[in-house]
């Protein structure tokens, strides 16, 4: 039943994605080429909404419906893999057009060949795993 | 505007999928979709190989389900709510068609001269989709999280490493976009 509750907010996430052209190259590009507000709109107002929201979860010390925790924590201290990670995440980005949530979803809406950014995703993940520990985080 | 049809504005995009995080958040989970493509890994075996993926990778069915629920819904948004046609800056568009003779802005989703079935057959356009996806994966983890895990989550609560690498996405958006692409198309 739980599993039912995730599947839908992945359906109601995926319409948005896709609705909200988030998930097409060419308004990547045009982010890119500051051609237009649409996406900073997006990414700000999600921001904005998102901030007051946790302080709000924070402030009035709200759960979530198990008991438990919000999943809140801080993030690990550093500067290099953040940069850097980020740095290799962005033209990955900007070069397919896509990020991983949308990946899954163009790939619901028929486009194929996006299957070939997923592989490329899960084996840059598994090379990551692989040389972890060489890397400066 | 026929909002069911037509695509949606920032305005109505950007606080739904603010409402996606709270709604995870309320569940008891985070919003972040990268870490999938590890579960996926894990799943498939890579245990073996790294010990990065060696954990109970069943603890995040929840999330594919998510991304199971992602796929849904780009099939039903594609098929049912959308004419699938993304109309962009024309001044931007003009730019596509006169350096990189990308011509399917205004007329489709994806454009067509790397996305369609015909062109996909390409090795320059294997190679591009491919590395992509590569740098995606690989910067994902590296930096902990992508998009919706950092720029999103993250910044939502006032991370500076969310900051660091989210300036980190921009950047190397920048170049890929500014620097790169007149090298590639």
């Amino acid at each position: 039943m739980r599993y039912i509750t995730y599947l839908i907010v992945g359906i109601f996430f995926g319409i948005i994605m896709f609705k909200s052209e988030a998930a097409s190259w060419f308004r990547i590009y045009e982010m890119f080429q500051f051609g237009s507000f649409h996406m900073y709109g997006i990414m700000g107002s999600a921001l904005a909404i998102g901030v007051i929201g946790v302080q709000l979860i924070k402030r009035k010390n709200i759960k979530p419906i198990d008991g438990g925790e919000m999943r809140l924590q801080p993030k690990d201290k550093g500067f290099s893999r953040y940069m850097i990670g980020g740095i290799i995440f962005g033209l990955g980005w900007a070069l397919s057009g896509a990020c991983p949530g949308p990946m899954y979803v163009l790939a619901g809406a028929g486009y194929l060949p996006i299957l070939i950014v997923i592989l490329g995703a899960l084996l840059g993940t598994f090379i990551y795993g692989l040389v972890k520990n060489k890397l400066p985080h | 505007m026929n909002l069911f049809y037509d695509p949606w504005p920032w305005y109505i995009s950007g606080p739904l999928i603010a409402l996606v995080m709270f709604v995870l958040l309320y569940l008891g989970k985070q919003f972040g979709m990268s870490s999938n493509l590890r579960t996926a890994c894990s799943a498939l075996g890579a245990g073996k190989a790294a010990d990065f993926f060696k954990f109970d990778w069943r603890t995040q069915r929840w999330n594919l389900m998510v991304v199971l629920g992602a796929i849904i819904g780009g099939f039903i948004a594609s098929n049912f709510m959308s004419d699938n046609i993304v109309t962009i800056n024309p001044d931007v568009a003009q730019q596509l068609a006169d350096d990189y003779n990308i011509t399917s802005a205004n007329q489709a989703y994806l454009p067509t001269e790397i996305f369609s079935m015909e062109n996909i057959a390409q090795p320059k356009n294997i190679l591009i989709l491919l590395i992509g996806g590569l740098l995606v994966g690989f910067g994902a983890r590296y930096a902990g999280g992508c998009t919706s895990g950092h720029a999103i989550s993250g910044l939502s609560n006032l991370q500076l490493p969310s900051l660091i690498a989210v300036v980190g996405f921009f950047i190397g958006g920048l170049v890929m976009i500014h620097l790169i692409y007149p090298l590639i198309f």
